[in-house]
């Protein structure tokens, strides 16, 4: 009998639906795979408590004939959700210890449809960052090695790290994530793992810890593209808490998944061919458009003009925001306190803001407090939500010629961990192929495509019309079928 | 009209540019973001919801009936009213403000240009231009008195709404900028979107203070924060126009700063320079999407309007026939007038019949009692319906001024409907001229030689007449049925 751990979200559910195992079974299978894999640093805390629970719910649900669309589906949530009773951290010491008194709309959903919860997934702290070196609970360790021998730890990417590495290393069938500037589909990519960012607004931010807010969107994070389907259509929701969620009936993805695309007309916009990014990125790229062409789409070359100067824009109204969201963690009400003897409030601020926040964080505060200064916010500011309005409209005009757009979803494959660490640039840039989408508010997801030289993961990013996550699943489902990506981490852990 | 008010220093004559903003709490029952209660003198931190305390992951979610409110305020004032508007964050730390930054709108208010007629203690009016009206987030308070060496703070009004409301500097007195404050507080309880409570904070201002010799360019100013009582505001003005003149004619300058009005010693100091502002790094509100305004809801909100003071103002006068001053002192606050209002409608007769009656004997006799017992109108011992019936009561003759009177001071006392009291204690005036012609020729009897005096041309004593009868008919007798039987007894 296959191990428990080796099915994904889809098989578990049916299989428990179809009495092949109790939930019970599956939860402790997954809670002992969680606290096996303790080297890969993948939790900030383990609940198996949740997920026992809900599995027991979902076993006397089952006899009672009740059977939710997640009953028996343990998943890990990403630290920035709050959930009710334990520990939110955001991957900083400022929430160390912090137990929210209410559950975030995306996880309660998921809870309301029967799953249970493994753990809080590790994660850059406040989601800045793209290896996961920023968490103040230790980086997370990728489940991937290079094949040359040499053991090197790996970076899950991130934000979103601690999730692709649970994923990937089969220690939680499926995963929460959230996307500002690519937190879910670079580490997607990083791991050989299917990570989707639904449109702006189809899960509610409420409860999530907000990085930019008008970037900020919930996904999830699975090993294919059904199983991305079955989690998205429980995370979203209308949630009239949140101002920004769209109040759209939630459609039914998984029953509309289909892998035919044939006559669908898939863009390649030039401006995503830039230089530096290793041949095996084009080559895999060129590999995508191939496997595209033989499901029957039309290949067309497209412009977006404006491409360049997201990630620039991307750098200012994602700080912008966050300097303004983050001003809340004072140490006045909740979360770390560090008061100076006879100190004033400002001398409490500065200490429990220095000890609370991790060096990028405290880098982004002041990108962000500096480009929103007096004389200094038309110049920056003003001009990046010029940029972000140009963005957007170079992709409504590009939907004019073709239906979605591939492109990589990172510049290049996992990187070893501290080998950017120093340079904020050049970490910044891994975002490059993401922040468009994210700016525009499209939905994009990264579908893993194969393996580089050094037998590491490389995706491919497919980005669709706002609210066309069905589109852009169906694609990655087409994708996914020529791929045939069943590689996978040998376990060391 | 130009103001004369002038400020006399040594090198001649200042005047004083005056502009305020107005902080008025928005009646809601729930705050602007959250559906925290809003009610006022709570014990500290039980109005207080997870968004009103900034936990993690809360987001705000527009209050649509403060917007309602704002809109209305903005129709009242005759102003532009901007169907798109957006919230903006102003960012600054302070242990009330739990977000780190309050929710308002710098760029895209809600309510642009519109403007007050103020009237003035000489009988003059003024427009007073209102800048903008936007809507936005109160703070927390801070207490110090809790403990030895920690502030406490309370949450319950974090998260209140509030509508700023800007004017021009079009003012130029004291006087000018408190008759302002009084027709704005006016106005706002006409509409109902403030209940114009200075002393529980829910209407306080900035002052923006600067003086300039006759003519000249404005001068730098000050503003003075928070000041909470008209009366504050007009002594903030004039200590801050004398100071600014002081410090001008003495070879100094004005600094552009806040300052804060200490109402013990009636002085303002200084809080901050423009130096040390904050930098409020304002930025469209991420969490909250533009604010669009339908027609359907516009047009709901005008006509959910009600009459306004000045249009009320001119009713009275033209309709009811009321005097100027009577008019305006009915008119000025919404709940005499409604009151006044109740009372017509309660007579049952038409206002040009008894309404110059029935407001000489609210402004003077009721209010006059009220004054006596330190009531308000609101709690008032005799309704407006009891009031009614014995203004009717003196239509009709059943009453004369005098026993009306009477009555009155026993309502107050007791409660009681006006005519039981006049049944149950004999109060009525008599009409009946027997009675009054027996009790006339009794006094002529025992006066003769003043009959004699008055017959010789000695006009005068004709009142002595009258009050002789009166009293011998214990107030009770007509005084109009005496007059004319002590005209045809006396020749």
């Amino acid at each position: 009998m296959t191990k428990l751990t080796d099915l994904g979200v889809a098989a578990i559910r049916d299989g428990f639906r179809a009495g092949e195992f109790s939930a019970r079974e599956v939860a402790e299978a997954f809670n002992e795979a969680v606290t096996n894999a303790k080297a890969l640093n993948a939790f900030v805390i383990e609940t198996p408590d949740h997920a026992l629970a809900a599995a027991e719910k979902a076993d006397a649900d089952r006899v009672a004939g009740i059977l939710k669309p997640l009953s028996g589906v343990p998943l890990g949530i990403k630290d920035l959700f709050a959930t009710k009773g334990y520990q939110t951290t955001a991957g900083s010491l400022m929430l160390e210890g912090f137990e929210p008194a209410y559950e975030s709309t995306v996880s309660g959903n998921l809870f309301d449809a029967g799953a249970g919860m493994l753990g809080k997934l590790n994660m850059d702290q406040f989601a800045m960052g793209s290896s996961n070196e920023t968490s103040a609970y230790g980086n997370v360790i990728s489940p991937w090695r290079r094949k040359d021998g040499g053991n090197v730890a790996l970076t899950p990417g991130g934000s979103s790290g601690g999730s692709a590495a649970a994923v990937a290393a089969r220690i939680a069938p499926g995963v929460t994530g959230t996307d500002t500037g690519g937190s879910i589909r670079q580490p997607a990519a990083f791991v050989g793992i299917t990570g989707v960012k639904p449109t702006y607004g189809r899960c509610s931010r409420w409860g999530m810890v907000a990085f930019a807010s008008s970037l900020d969107q919930a996904g999830p994070m699975a090993r294919d593209v059904r199983d991305c389907a079955i989690m998205l259509e429980a995370m979203a929701s209308f949630d009239a808490k949140d101002s920004t969620s769209l109040n759209l009936p939630v459609p039914q993805w998984e029953a509309g998944l289909s892998g035919d695309i044939r006559g669908k007309r898939i863009g390649i916009p030039k401006e995503y061919r830039i230089d530096g990014v290793p041949a095996e990125i084009d080559t895999i790229w060129e590999q995508g458009i191939a496997w595209m062409k033989d499901a029957g789409a039309e290949i067309v070359e497209v412009s977006l003009p404006h491409t360049k100067y997201a990630l620039p824009a991307y750098y200012i109204i994602a700080p912008a925001e966050a300097s303004s969201n983050l001003a809340r963690y004072d140490g006045v009400r909740y979360g770390k306190r560090v008061s100076p003897e006879n100190g004033s409030l400002d001398d409490m601020y500065n200490a429990t803001r220095a000890a609370g926040f991790g060096a990028e964080v405290k880098r982004r505060i002041m990108i962000g407090t500096y480009v929103l200064s007096a004389g200094f916010y038309d110049a920056y500011f003003n001009q990046a939500q010029k940029v972000r309005a140009l963005i957007a409209r170079d992709f409504d005009r590009v939907w004019e010629s073709c239906d979605f757009i591939l492109t990589p979803t990172a510049p290049s494959a996992a990187f070893g961990l501290g080998e950017k660490s120093d340079d904020p640039i050049a970490m910044y840039l891994n975002d490059v192929f993401a922040v468009p989408a994210s700016l525009a508010g499209l939905p994009a997801m990264s579908v893993p495509a194969g393996l580089n030289a050094e037998g590491l993961p490389l995706g491919l990013q497919i980005v669709g019309k706002a609210l066309d996550e069905q589109g852009v699943m169906n694609m990655g489902l087409a994708f996914e079928e020529r791929a045939d990506f069943v590689a996978r981490p040998e376990a060391w852990w | 009209m130009v103001s004369e008010y002038r400020i006399h220093g040594a090198t001649g004559e200042w005047e004083v540019v005056i502009g305020l903003e107005v902080h008025a709490q928005i009646t809601s029952k729930a705050k602007l973001f959250s559906g925290a209660s809003t009610e006022f003198g709570a014990e500290p931190n039980t109005q207080v919801s997870l968004v009103d305390a900034a936990m993690p992951g809360m987001l705000p979610v527009l209050n649509g009936e403060c917007v309602r409110q704002a809109v209305r305020t903005g129709m009242a004032l005759e102003a532009q009213i901007n169907p798109w508007s957006r919230f903006d964050r102003k960012n600054y730390f302070y242990a009330d403000l739990p977000q780190g930054y309050q929710i308002s709108q710098l760029y895209h208010p809600i309510v642009g240009e519109g403007e007050i007629e103020v009237e003035l203690a000489d009988g003059s009016s003024k427009m007073i231009g209102v800048e903008r009206i936007h809507i936005e987030q109160d703070a927390g308070k801070l207490m110090h008195d809790q403990h030895p060496s920690f502030s406490y703070v309370d949450l319950n009004r974090s998260g209140v709404a509030l509508m700023e409301i800007v004017s021009k500097p079009d003012m130029r007195s004291p006087e000018e900028a408190g008759a302002y404050v009084r027709k704005l507080r006016s106005i706002l309880r006409y509409v109902g979107s403030c209940d114009g409570n200075m002393e529980q904070g829910s209407m306080r201002a900035d002052v923006n203070v600067s003086v300039r010799k006759p003519g000249e360019e404005f001068g730098t100013r000050t503003e003075t924060k928070n000041v909470n009582s008209v009366r504050f505001i007009m002594a903030t003005i004039e200590y801050e126009a004398n100071r600014q003149v002081d410090v001008l004619e003495g070879g100094g300058t004005i600094v552009q700063e806040t300052r804060l009005f200490d109402p013990d010693k009636v002085e303002t100091r200084s809080l901050r320079s423009k130096e040390d502002a904050h930098d409020y790094r304002y930025f469209p509100d991420p969490d909250l999407l533009p604010l669009e305004l339908s027609d359907a809801f516009l047009k709901e909100c005008r006509t959910s309007l009600p009459e306004l003071p000045d249009a009320k103002r001119a009713r009275y006068r033209d309709e009811l026939g009321l005097s100027a001053y009577n008019a305006s002192v009915l008119t000025a606050d919404v709940t005499t007038a409604r009151w006044f209002e109740e009372l017509l409608d309660a007579t049952g007769k038409s206002g040009a019949e008894i309404g110059k009656a029935a407001s000489n004997w609210v402004i003077s006799d009721l209010f006059g009692a009220l004054n006596r017992l330190s009531k308000d109108i609101t709690d008032s011992p005799v309704s407006p319906k009891q009031g009614a019936e014995l203004l009717s009561l003196v239509a009709d003759g059943t009453l004369s001024g005098t026993l009306a009177k009477q009555v009155f001071e026993i309502m107050l006392e007791t409660g009681d409907d006006p005519s039981s009291i006049v049944e149950e204690r004999g109060l009525k005036q008599t009409s009946d001229t027997g009675a009054i012609e027996a009790v006339i020729a009794e006094i002529m009897a025992a006066n003769e030689d003043r009959v004699a005096e008055y017959r010789g041309g000695k006009d005068k004593l004709f009142g002595f007449f009258v009050g002789q009868t009166m009293k011998a008919m214990a107030g009770k007798a007509n005084p109009g049925v005496v007059n004319e039987l002590l005209k045809k007894a006396l020749g």
